[in-house]
């Protein structure tokens, strides 16, 4: 979001009209002006003023996309509920968490994946696992609440360490942190077992339902997913969002007007770290195993790959850049030989970056605004190209 | 910080180091004198591949990703030279002009295009390095390649307390302290140097100054991606070239960087003599923590020096 973007939104706010939606997304802005004549007769009920708000802000969209996620798993295979869905419900998740930090914090750090992955090792560590010497045997929910816990302390630490540092040098640093963990994790024996990891790391048997089944683990990821993406979404129309968007636009303005730039950074990371442990978490119950090529470099990039390929301007990016990748790893077989699914990835991450640094949605976007100034007159028709300026105005990684 | 503060400091990690070092000699001195000259002949190593990079880095903000590719390239064409010429010589220098040709299409090719985006440089290094990385372990292989340098450089060296060293290791070593003073006479002798050094301080000026930039920037770029393929073949001599070393060497040579500064060329020596080292002798004290070491280093300069030892200000 460009500063004049959130100038326009606060005025927008103070003068008590409606939030505006993003630009470029007009149809649902002319939803939303019509919307509130219907409801603003009875507004002084509290029930209607928020249906209100969920008109301006639902659009038939989400709707759809919202029934199509529920009824997916029972219309597909259990092959295609579990390895295609959960599993990219999973790595959305911790690719949700680079997008909030690298899109609305500036800060892209590629040690998300060893935050996720020290949740992963906590879990087999304090829970059960096939090494019953290293593994404590706790119940399962004090396991996965002290992993998520440590993962978080982990993440602050790697945030502590690495805001010292701007742009270019965070993707270093972090890189150099992920990198080094994965070799600790290899190289130690007495804590993370070496080479070999931790095996049969379940999902746990609770509330009289096996977690494992693809349908039931298919459903525990799309709550974790669609809470993260909720939270993310409120997370960045609340101050503290606002502020971190301040930082990474202008950290030396938000410092002169009395926002302390090192500790939204450092929160920010903080954040980031609970949406990525819980990823975390997830991913190692729908592996059923840890070890340290599940942290090793090709996958730290692996969820760069998603945030880029998805875009990263909106919380939605990451889950359409994990189907995508979660696709091409499946069905690369089929396109090129199956030793050969990095070239095939890095390919794909190759165009996107240097064609449309946006990702996917900024293609989405591009083609959208394409197909309206052809439909429309020659006078909009230069309006469209003006959104279009803005989209890439507003792009986090061609700054 | 003040006076009172650095002594404090000193004192907090000379003693327990200076403590370590007298039980280590006093417990093995051949160990420890060992440990040290692979300490030192490995950062010679480093410092050769790290060179290249922070070059790049200081001149263009461009972090190469794919400099550990680069490196791996350039061992994998050094081998297939030296493999039908029979001349470790040849495969040397063709060690170097492959992985500076990769650099120089790079930079002119793409990188051009993208002046000032440093994320997106960043992130198009790394989408090279992934599909560099797949397309030699298809040509190569998962193997394990080996030189065969010449029968004069690799024996052994008979020295005082460690009886034999390997000459091939002391030969790395003048091989780095030579590319270390060629580089330093390049940089502060020669005119092209001097645009390079012109250009780090301020780009826009140099530009002004009717210097064409962008070949200045083509000629850096080839250097750093040349010297990451010719510490592909010496490295991969020493060792040797198996996939995954791109990896490796990347990210020995970020921390080297990051703990001696970006973009000073001296720097890159301080932070390869201090990993090097600090490597060695976690490999032979504590083999399970060695990579700890290596971190706690960095951990330590980032929060005393954030932009490393002798890192300047952007």
């Amino acid at each position: 979001m460009s500063a004049a973007y959130w100038r326009k939104a606060m005025n927008a706010a103070a003068a008590g009209q409606a939030w505006p939606h993003a630009p470029g997304n007009d149809a649902a802005r002319a939803r939303s002006s019509t919307t509130p004549a219907r409801w603003s007769d009875d507004s002084k009920h509290n029930a209607s003023a928020w249906l209100n708000w969920i008109g301006q802000r639902v659009s038939a969209r989400h709707v759809l996309v919202l029934v199509g996620v529920l009824i997916y798993p029972w219309i597909a295979t259990p092959f295609f509920t579990f390895q295609i869905g959960a599993q990219s419900l999973a790595l959305g998740l911790i690719a949700l968490s680079l997008t909030f930090l690298a899109g609305y914090g500036g800060m892209v750090s590629l040690a998300q994946m060893t935050v996720a992955g020290i949740a992963g090792y906590m879990v087999a560590i304090f829970g059960t696992s096939s090494m019953p010497a290293i593994s404590l045997g706790w119940p399962w929910w004090l396991a996965v609440l002290i992993a998520i816990t440590i993962a978080t302390a982990c993440a602050t630490l790697i945030g502590w360490l690495s805001v010292r540092t701007e742009g270019i040098y965070t993707i270093m640093i972090t890189l150099a942190i992920g990198v080094a963990f994965h070799y600790l994790a290899q190289q130690n024996y007495a804590l993370f077992n070496g080479w070999q990891g931790f095996q049969r790391v379940l999902t746990p048997n609770a509330l009289g339902v096996d977690w494992r089944g693809p349908i039931p683990f298919y459903y525990l990821a799309l709550a974790w997913a669609l809470a993260g993406y909720f939270f993310v979404q409120y997370l960045i129309r609340a101050p503290f969002g606002i502020a971190l968007q301040g930082t990474r636009d202008n950290p030396r303005r938000m410092n002169s007007l009395g926002f302390n730039v090192t500790a939204h950074r450092v929160a920010a990371y903080a954040v980031a770290g609970v949406i990525a442990a819980i990823g975390g978490v997830l991913m190692v119950w729908y592996n059923g195993l840890i070890s340290p090529g599940s942290i090793g470099t090709s996958w730290l990039i692996n969820i760069l790959i998603i945030a880029v390929l998805g875009g990263m301007r909106h919380p939605i990016g990451p889950f359409i850049g994990a189907i995508v990748f979660v696709l091409l790893q499946n069905f690369a077989v089929d396109l090129i030989d199956r030793e050969r699914f990095n070239l095939v990835i890095g390919g794909v991450f190759l165009a996107i970056v240097l064609f449309s640094p946006d990702g996917l949605l900024g293609l989405w976007s591009r083609l959208h605004v394409r197909l309206r100034s052809g439909a429309q007159s020659r006078l909009t028709g230069r309006d469209a190209r003006h959104t279009s300026s803005t989209v890439a105005a507003r792009a986090p990684l061609s700054s | 910080m003040s006076r009172s503060w650095r002594w404090f400091w000193s004192l907090v990690f000379g003693v327990p180091l200076a403590v370590f070092m007298a039980w280590a000699l006093i417990d093995s001195a051949k160990l420890f004198f060992t440990t040290a000259l692979n300490g030192i002949t490995l950062a010679a190593l480093y410092f050769v591949v790290a060179s290249g990079f922070t070059l790049v880095f200081g001149l263009m903000r461009n972090v190469n990703l794919a400099h550990g590719s680069l490196y791996l390239l350039g061992a994998y064409v050094g081998w297939v030279v030296g493999d039908q010429t029979g001349s470790w010589l040849l495969a040397v220098a063709a060690g170097f002009l492959s992985a500076a040709i990769i650099g120089l299409v790079l930079q002119v090719a793409v990188f051009r295009y993208m002046q000032g985006q440093d994320l997106r440089q960043t992130m198009v290094t790394i989408g090279l390095s992934i599909i560099l990385a797949d397309i030699m372990l298809w040509i190569f292989g998962g193997e394990i390649y080996q030189f065969d340098p010449p029968h004069a450089i690799f024996g052994g060296t008979p020295m005082p307390i460690v009886d034999r060293y390997p000459t091939y290791r002391l030969l790395l070593l003048a091989v780095a302290i030579a590319i270390g003073l060629v580089l330093w006479w390049f940089l502060n002798r020669t005119r092209v140097g001097m645009m390079i050094r012109a250009g780090v301080d301020d780009r826009g000026m140099l530009a002004a100054a009717g210097v064409n930039v962008q070949l200045v920037f083509a000629i850096t770029f080839a250097i750093g991606a040349g010297l990451a393929g010719f510490g592909g073949v010496i490295g991969g001599t020493a060792l040797s070239i198996a996939p995954g070393e791109d990896t490796r060497y990347l990210l020995a040579s970020l921390v080297v960087v990051i703990v001696g500064g970006m973009g000073s060329v001296t720097g890159a020596a301080i932070g390869a003599l201090l990993v090097g080292v600090a490597e060695q002798f976690g490999l032979a004290y504590a083999p399970t923590y060695s990579v700890v070491f290596t971190f706690v280093i960095m951990v330590l300069v980032l929060a005393f020096r954030p932009r490393g030892i002798l890192g300047k200000p952007a």
